[in-house]
C-alpha cells in the first residue's frame, strides 16, 4: 500500500505535504523532479486521467488485467462445466441429440466468460484502489475539491523514507506551484 | 468533504472548470423545472399504465393478448428484440469508439449508456411477462431445487436468460465506473449537505489519484473491449432464437449480422433523438456540437445501408435456395395480410434515410430527429414483420392463422415507454449526463479543436434562464 495509514497503530501527525499546480504538464514535471530527488511515496491527483502520469510515479501494476483474464477463465470453466454437469446429472433424451452438446453450450459459456471477466476486473480495480473509502485525510485539505475541477495536486506522503516536512515544503515551492500545504492525518472517521 | 465548496469566480475560471460547471451544474441547480415535471408526469402516467397492463395480464393470463396458435409469439417478443436492439447502440458508442480512440464519443457516451440500461430493462421484462407463469421465471437459473431438476441449457430460452443478465450487469458496471469520477465532481461542487452525502456515497470516495486512474483505465478499457463482442453475441443469440425454430423465413445465414446491424441502426437513431432533445433543452451546443450530429448521421446511414444489405440477401437467399415454403413466406411478406409491416419497414427505414447523404440533412437537428424517429418506427415494423410473417403461415394450411395485437398488448407497449422514461428522466435530473472528465481529457490531449466560446457558455445561459 502506497499511502500511509490514516489511523490505527501507525498514527502519524502528518499525512503528507501537498502542492497545487495549474496544469497537467506542470504536475508531470513536478512528479518527475520529486522522483529524481528520491521520493518514492507520492501520488498525484488530477481531474481526469493524464497519460503517463502514473508511470512517472512508478506505477506498473498488471493485476487488474490479470484479474480480468482470471475471471474470463473462471467464467468459461464455470459456464461449460455447469452445462456439462447438469446435463449429465439429469440426462434428457431429446430426439437422440447428444447429452453434451458443445455447439449449444457455447453461447452460455461465452456469456459467463464475459460476465466474470468484467466483474473480476472491476472488482480488482476497486479492491486494489481501496475503494469505496468515503473518508480520507485529503478531503480535509484546503481546496482539494478542485482536484475534480481543474487543479492538479502532488502529495508526498509522510511515510516516505526521506520525509521531512520542512525540506519537502521548500522543495515543492521551488517547482513553481500555486500553493503548498501540509495535510494533517485524520483522527478517525467523522 | 472539502470545506471550501464555493466555485471560483468567472474571471479565473479555466476551460476545464467551465466544462465541469456546464455538466455538473445541471443536476445541482436544475434549470428546466417546469418542462421536466411535464415530461416526468407523462412518463409516470405511462408507468402506471404499465402496472395496470401487467396486472391485467397476471390476473387473466396470456389470453388477454392476441397470441394464439400458430402465432404464439406476438409483439411481446418483437418488442423484446426491438428494445434490446436500441440498447446496443449505447454500448457500441461507448465501448467501440473508446477502443477506436474517437474522442467525440465523450459528449454522447453517458446518456447513450443510460439509454442502454433502461432499454435492456424493458427488453428483459418482455420474455418474463410472456411466460405463462411469470412468477416462476427464476426456473431459468440453475439453482439446487428439491426435485433435482436443472434448466434445459440447450434451449434458446435459457440462452436469453444468461445473455440479458450478463448484458445488463456489464452495462451497469461499465456505466457506473465511467460515471464515478463525475459523481466525485458533483460531490465537490454540491453545497447542500444532503447532496454532498448523496453524491459522496455514490462516488465511492473517488479522489482522482493517478494510481487510481491508471487502474481505472485498465479496467474501463478491458470492459469496453469485452463489451463489443458481447453486443454481437447477445443479438446473434436472439437471431439464433429464431433460427432454432423450424419456421420458413427464419433460417437465413445472414441473420446474426443482420440482427446486430439492425440493432445498431435503431439504437443510433434513438441516441440521435435523445442527443438532439438534450442539447436543445440544456443548451449543450458547446458539448454536443453540430459535428456530433453529423457523425451520428453518418453512422445512421452506414448501419442503415448494412441493414438494407440484409434485406436484399434475405430475398436473394430465398430465391436462390428455391425452397417452396421460403418463397411462399417471402411472397407473403410482399403481398400478404401483413405486407404493411414489410413495406412500412422499407418506407420508414430506407426512404427518409437517403437524405443523410446530404451534409445539410445530417447537421439539421430537426431533419435528423425526424429521420431517426422514422428509423425507430421502421425497425419496429421490421421486427414485427420478421416474427409474424414467419409464424402466421407455415408448412401446413391447417396451421395457418392470423394475429391481431390486442388492446392490452398496446397498453403494455405504451407502458414500457414509462419504464424507459421514468428512470431516464430521473437520471437526467440527478446525475451528470455528459462525461465531463473525458471531455476535459480530450481537451488536454488536444484531440479536438475547441473554439473558445464566443457567446456565453451553456452553464451561464442556463443560470441566466433559471
Amino acid at each position: 500500500m502506497r499511502e500511509p495509514r490514516a489511523y490505527g497503530e501507525t498514527l502519524q501527525e502528518l499525512y503528507g505535504v501537498m502542492a497545487e499546480f495549474k496544469s497537467p504538464d506542470a504536475l508531470k514535471q513536478a512528479v518527475h523532479q520529486a522522483r529524481m530527488r528520491g521520493y518514492r511515496r507520492l501520488d498525484a491527483f488530477t481531474p481526469f486521467p493524464v497519460e503517463g502520469l502514473a508511470e512517472e510515479i512508478g506505477f506498473s501494476d498488471w493485476r487488474v488485467p490479470l484479474a480480468t483474464l482470471a475471471g474470463g477463465a473462471f467464467g468459461t470453466g464455470l459456464g461449460y462445466g455447469m452445462q456439462v454437469y447438469t446435463n449429465l446429472n439429469y440426462p434428457l433424451n431429446v430426439g437422440g441429440r447428444p447429452i453434451v452438446a458443445p455447439s449449444a453450450f457455447m453461447l452460455i459459456t461465452f456469456e459467463l466468460l464475459v460476465l466474470f471477466a468484467v466483474v473480476f476486473g472491476i472488482g480488482a480495480m476497486l479492491i486494489l484502489n481501496r475503494l469505496p473509502r468515503l473518508h480520507h485525510p485529503l478531503f480535509g485539505a484546503d481546496r482539494f475539491d478542485t482536484a475534480s475541477l481543474d487543479q492538479f495536486f502532488l502529495v508526498i506522503f509522510s511515510d516516505d523514507e526521506k520525509f521531512d516536512a520542512r525540506h519537502i515544503q521548500n522543495f515543492l515551492w521551488s517547482l513553481g506551484p500555486e500553493r503548498v500545504q501540509t495535510v494533517p492525518s485524520a483522527g478517525g472517521p467523522g | 468533504m472539502a470545506q471550501d465548496v464555493s466555485i471560483r469566480t468567472a474571471s479565473s475560471r479555466s476551460r476545464y472548470a467551465e466544462i465541469t460547471q456546464e455538466v455538473v451544474g445541471i443536476p445541482l441547480s436544475y434549470p428546466r423545472w417546469r418542462n421536466w415535471w411535464i415530461c416526468f408526469g407523462i412518463a409516470l402516467a405511462l408507468l402506471l399504465l404499465f402496472f395496470v397492463s401487467a396486472g391485467v395480464l397476471f390476473w387473466n393470463g396470456v389470453g388477454v393478448w392476441g397470441n394464439n396458435i400458430p402465432v404464439n409469439w406476438g409483439i411481446a417478443i418483437s418488442n423484446y428484440v426491438w428494445w434490446l436492439g436500441i440498447g446496443h447502440a449505447g454500448t457500441l458508442i461507448s465501448a467501440m469508439l473508446l477502443l477506436l480512440n474517437q474522442p467525440w464519443r465523450n459528449a454522447l457516451n453517458r446518456f447513450a449508456e443510460a439509454m442502454t440500461l433502461f432499454a435492456v430493462t424493458c427488453a428483459g421484462l418482455y420474455p418474463i411477462l410472456h411466460l405463462g407463469r411469470p412468477w416462476r421465471f427464476y426456473w431459468m437459473a440453475p439453482y439446487p431445487n428439491t426435485m433435482n431438476i436443472w434448466p434445459q441449457f440447450r434451449s434458446p430460452l435459457t440462452w436469453d436468460f444468461f445473455a440479458v443478465l450478463t448484458y445488463l450487469t456489464v452495462s451497469i458496471l461499465f456505466w457506473y465506473i465511467g460515471t464515478a469520477p463525475d459523481l466525485a465532481a458533483s460531490r465537490d461542487r454540491a453545497r447542500a449537505r444532503f447532496w454532498q452525502v448523496f453524491y459522496g456515497i455514490l462516488a465511492l470516495g473517488w479522489r482522482g489519484s493517478a494510481i487510481h486512474w491508471a487502474r481505472w483505465r485498465q479496467a474501463y478499457r478491458l470492459t469496453a473491449a469485452i463489451a463489443v463482442p458481447l453486443v454481437v453475441s447477445v443479438h446473434s443469440e436472439i437471431s439464433l432464437l429464431f433460427a432454432a425454430g423450424p419456421i420458413p423465413g427464419w433460417n437465413s445465414t445472414v441473420f446474426p449480422p443482420y440482427f446486430v446491424l439492425g440493432a445498431a441502426f435503431s439504437g443510433f437513431a434513438v441516441v440521435s433523438m435523445i442527443a438532439i432533445v438534450l442539447r436543445r433543452a440544456f443548451y449543450l451546443q458547446n458539448l454536443v456540437t453540430t459535428r456530433h450530429l453529423d457523425l451520428l448521421g453518418k453512422l445512421l446511414l452506414a448501419t442503415g445501408l448494412m441493414t438494407a444489405y440484409g434485406y436484399i440477401i434475405e430475398i436473394y437467399a430465398a430465391y436462390y435456395g428455391g425452397e417452396r415454403y421460403e418463397m411462399e413466406t417471402l411472397w407473403d411478406r410482399f403481398t400478404g395480410v401483413y405486407a404493411f409491416s414489410y413495406w412500412g419497414a422499407i418506407a420508414c427505414n430506407f426512404v427518409p434515410l437517403q437524405l443523410l447523404w446530404l451534409r445539410g440533412a445530417r447537421t439539421s437537428p430537426f431533419l435528423l430527429f425526424v429521420i431517426s424517429l422514422s428509423v425507430a418506427v421502421g425497425m419496429w415494423f421490421e421486427r414485427y414483420m420478421l416474427l409474424v410473417t414467419g409464424l402466421y403461415k407455415d408448412y401446413l394450411p391447417s396451421s395457418w392463422g392470423l394475429y391481431d395485437v390486442s388492446i392490452w398488448e398496446w397498453t403494455l407497449y405504451a407502458g414500457m415507454m414509462g419504464v424507459f422514461f421514468v428512470p431516464f428522466l430521473l437520471l437526467i435530473r440527478f446525475l451528470p449526463m455528459i462525461s465531463a472528465f473525458e471531455v476535459k481529457e480530450t481537451l488536454y490531449e488536444g484531440k479536438v479543436q475547441h473554439s473558445p466560446s464566443v457567446e456565453r457558455t451553456g452553464a451561464e445561459r442556463i443560470s441566466g434562464h433559471a
